[in-house]
């Protein structure tokens, strides 16, 4: 196991996919904080969706997947600021925390999932 | 919430710091590039050069977010096509051959293009003069006074309109419609008038929000951040959303109503069928604050759900659904979005949906939609400078004596479809000069663009002030002047709330002139007895945020290290029962009779009907059945990209790299009927003319309706005509219209008319661009 790994072990993204619109601003603000080239990507949103459920509803949903380029931001984090998708989100749906104190906040509403790394 | 607190030594309130070998700047931004909003940011300098942005956690606009026009706005600032100097045409308009000046020598060309606009206009259209010089304007965006102060204190011209928008058709109706009935704006209340927002203990969250004819989320319409919605929807704030295509919102939503495109008004009206025979309104409001309640009432018998439903395609029990959940949530809010201008019907829509907001006790009401102005009313934006114009001058505006609403002074600006007739047939005259400031009409705006470039063609002189080279200055121009953008800006916006600054914190790109610098340098020249007193930019920002008394009382630099201020008014809730509205300080509107106006008397002195009545779309199923035949789909243009803004963005790789090319919504329906397959290039066409585009079968469309999207060109396409960036190959406004709108002059179906769709095969597809610009347009199709 590497240092990094250990660090990132104790820390996570957990996000509350329920309310992500795919506007994009993670995959962007991720490529310019690591300066990406285009096609490469740190997190990218993956959709399901639309299609109408049997019982007449809506399925649409958006869920953003940090890959394996995603680092928790480490320099942003050792200046005291957040992963800038956490930051820029325009949802405001993403946390950036120790694992174990957003496991607590992973069971207070449905619809989110919790990545480590 | 604790987990993602901001760390308070990195994000403070000062206006600007220094850290890590960088200068920060706080403050916010608004065009380029163009958007609405005018979020918070921190910009990160070295050397004058801009580093890096993000979004400022501590103004309450934004909270720290930013979209992909500001997280890319690197990319953009020093993107090497951007324009670096002033250019003259070196060649034929067309040619795209350009040399170099300087700014000195851009000014002596305007000036004698400005006498010998003066002099043909005294001589060959027995006018004043400086008349024949028009300003074209963007929507929104932070170019608004200054093109209005160039045309009319610098010039001395009365001529502004939008960059050829039909029919002035964004929130210029829903604007309007609000002036006539209620004397104010109303703006959906998701807390945006409070610092504290959500924590403001006077703000309520409302419990339902009606999501009508937009898609807050890619637009960010008229100063509203979209995403302020699904910050009530994780408060628990149910949607009723009016659409015709399933939007990611519309998906969430208690009630969606797939309505049909151009029949919002009659929607309205089965709405308000339903909210005023059960009883559902605000007894309150209508008896203490209304005028013409009755005339409604008995004017929706005529709009029961039944009829409504048939009209607008959609269940009956939806209409009494949507209809009871909105009047009974208390409060209850609507955010209304362009579809809704770009109907004939715009502004009977808009003053119908107006009358369900008032009577149900939501006008002004906290989580309501509530009544604001320009932060210290300072700015007047496209009205700036009107107090250089004479009466006699201003009797010289094109067409307004043709619409009453524009005669009357309700807009600034000219109507742009008797602008358009004026440039093709020189009646009262021809415009000799089009200053473009802001705006790229055959790419975006202009409704019937090939139409638009025919005839702009007979115009002498055209001076675009923009970015990069655009479509437009390719075709148009004679001299293209470079403009920077907003982080090299020092300007203000004052657009709602709160004022804030706009602070210019890189040095500007090369030569790269601020908007604000151009206003006073040209004025300067042109008009010395009024700029000469202004030292320098900030002495001119001062006066304008000052508004002559009665803006703020302190100066540009003071605002600059404010950065935001919160305006009183504009955090106040029912100001018109507090007599906050009117100038002679009584209760009430500031109408005719200082009531909210149900019944318009205004509309019924100018020949209007007073009351909202549904029109059927110019062209249809039921109002041209045998077109219908022909053109079996309904079109609609215009939906945003999220991320985008119009025209804009197109050279920017990361912005490509989301948005590749125009890619059109079609119904699995009409895929199957044509057979085509995602990613298949189709044609829309009609009697006006084609486009091509990709397809994206979006699932839950309107069974016929296509939404092709807007403001396509390519820049890494050939400039010269007859590629032109290849603006009319996939330009939805090949198919829409100029001087087709409903009897009070505002709105163009822009989103309601008809096309036939088929895909593009090797023997079929061709150069719209070259029909256009080479072969006289598209009278040579054959149909």
């Amino acid at each position: 196991m590497s240092a990094t790994n250990s660090v990132a072990n104790e820390y996570g993204l957990l996000i509350d996919y329920e309310f992500c619109t795919n506007c994009h601003s993670c995959e962007v603000a991720c490529k310019k904080e690591h300066d990406l080239p285009i096609g490469q990507f740190g997190i990218k949103t993956l959709e399901d969706g639309p299609r109408q459920n049997i019982n007449g509803k809506w399925e649409w949903t958006y869920i953003p997947l940090p890959t394996d380029l995603c680092d928790l931001c480490e320099k942003r984090v050792s200046e005291g600021r957040l992963p800038t998708c956490v930051h820029h989100c325009q949802s405001g749906i993403m946390y950036w925390g120790k694992l174990d104190e957003l496991a607590l906040k992973l069971a207070e509403k449905p619809k989110q999932v919790l990545f480590s790394r | 919430m604790a987990i993602n607190e901001y760390n308070k030594e990195r994000y403070k309130e000062d206006w600007r710091w220094y850290e890590d070998g960088y200068e920060v700047t706080r403050t916010s931004v608004w065009t380029g590039p163009g958007c609405h909003n005018g979020c918070g940011v921190l910009c990160y300098t070295k050397e004058g050069k801009l580093e890096k942005i993000e979004g400022d956690p501590l103004f309450g606009y934004n909270q720290g977010r930013l979209c992909l026009r500001c997280l890319n706005m690197v990319e953009n600032i020093y993107n090497n096509d951007r324009l670096k100097w002033p250019l003259m045409r070196d060649g034929e308009k067309g040619e795209n051959k350009w040399k170099r000046v300087t700014w000195e020598e851009a000014f002596d060309w305007i000036e004698e293009a400005y006498k010998d606009v003066c002099e043909t206009i005294r001589t060959k259209f027995n006018g004043i003069g400086p008349e024949g010089i028009v300003v074209l304007s963007g929507t929104g965006r932070n170019a608004m006074w200054h093109g209005a102060m160039v045309l009319r204190s610098v010039f001395g011209s009365p001529n502004i309109a939008f960059g050829f928008l039909s029919a002035d058709s964004c929130y210029q109706p829903r604007m309007t419609a609000n002036l006539l009935k209620e004397g104010d704006c109303w703006i959906l209340d998701a807390s945006q008038l409070h610092p504290d927002r959500y924590d403001n203990p006077d703000w309520v969250k409302p419990e339902v929000v009606v999501i009508w004819g937009n898609e807050p989320l890619a637009s960010n319409g008229d100063g509203f951040m979209g995403h302020w919605i699904v910050d009530l929807m994780r408060m628990g704030t149910k949607l009723i959303v009016m659409d015709p295509a399933l939007t990611w919102l519309a998906s969430k939503a208690d009630v969606w109503l797939r309505v049909r495109p151009g029949t919002d008004c009659a929607l309205a009206l089965g709405m308000l069928n339903v909210i005023i025979n059960e009883d559902l309104y605000d007894h309150e409001f209508v008896e203490n604050w209304s005028y013409g309640f009755d005339e409604l009432k008995e004017r929706v018998q005529e709009y029961s759900p039944e009829k409504v439903a048939e009209i607008c395609w959609v269940p009956e029990q939806q209409i009494i659904d949507a209809a009871r959940l909105y009047a009974t949530a208390k409060p209850a809010g609507v955010q209304w979005g362009l579809a809704i201008d770009m109907q004939i019907s715009a502004m009977e829509a808009s003053a119908a949906i107006t009358d369900m907001v008032a009577i149900t006790g939501n006008l002004d009401v906290p989580g309501g939609n509530v009544l604001v102005r320009y932060a210290y009313n300072s700015s007047k934006k496209y009205g700036s400078g009107l107090e250089f114009i004479s009466q006699e001058m201003l009797a010289r505006r094109i067409g307004t004596e043709h619409s009453p609403i524009h005669k009357a002074g309700y807009t600034p600006f000219i109507p742009p479809d008797l602008l358009l007739e004026a440039m093709e047939n020189g009646i009262p005259y021809r415009p000799q000069m089009m200053w473009v400031h802001g705006t790229n009409p055959i790419a975006n705006m202009a409704g019937d663009a090939p139409r638009v470039y025919k005839a702009w063609k007979n115009i002498k002189y055209t001076v675009v002030c923009d970015y990069y080279i655009t479509p437009t200055a390719v075709a148009f121009a004679d001299l293209i002047l470079p403009m920077a953008m907003s982080v090299e800006r020092d300007s203000f916006r004052s657009w709602w709330q709160p004022l804030r600054t706009i602070t210019a914190s890189a040095e500007r790109y090369h030569e790269c002139k601020m908007d604000e610098e151009l206003v006073l340098e040209l004025g300067k020249r042109f008009n010395p007895e009024f700029y000469d007193q202004f030292d320098d930019v900030h002495a001119f920002l001062t006066w304008m945020i000052q508004d002559d008394g009665n803006g703020v009382d302190y100066t540009y630099d003071e605002l600059n290290k404010k950065v935001y201020d919160w305006w009183d008014f504009n955090e106040t809730y029912e100001k018109y029962r507090k007599g906050l509205l009117r100038d002679d300080g009584n209760p009430g509107f500031v109408t005719a009779t200082g009531l909210y106006e149900i019944y318009s008397p205004l509309f019924d002195v100018w020949g209007f009907d007073p009351l909202p009545h549904h029109m059927e779309p110019f062209e249809g199923p039921y109002s041209t059945p045998e077109l219908y035949k022909e053109f079996p789909y309904i079109y609609t243009s215009g939906h945003r990209h999220i991320g985008l803004f119009h025209s804009e963005h197109r050279q920017l790789p990361t912005m490509r790299e989301v948005h590749p090319t125009a890619i059109a919504d079609i119904s699995k329906e009409i895929a199957d009927q044509i057979g085509v397959i995602e990613g298949d290039w189709v044609w829309f066409e009609n009697k006006r003319g084609k486009c091509k585009q990709q397809v994206h079968i979006a699932p839950g469309l309107l069974p016929n309706l296509v939404r092709a999207r807007h403001g396509w060109w390519f820049p890494e396409k050939q400039g010269a005509e007859p590629v032109l960036f290849g603006v009319f190959d996939s330009n939805a406004n090949n198919l829409t219209t100029m001087g087709v709108h409903g009897p009070t002059h505002y709105g163009a179906p822009y989103k309601s008319t008809l096309c036939k769709c088929y895909k593009v095969t090797p023997e079929n597809d061709c150069s719209p661009s070259e029909i256009v610009t080479k072969k006289g347009g598209f009278s040579y199709v054959s149909y």
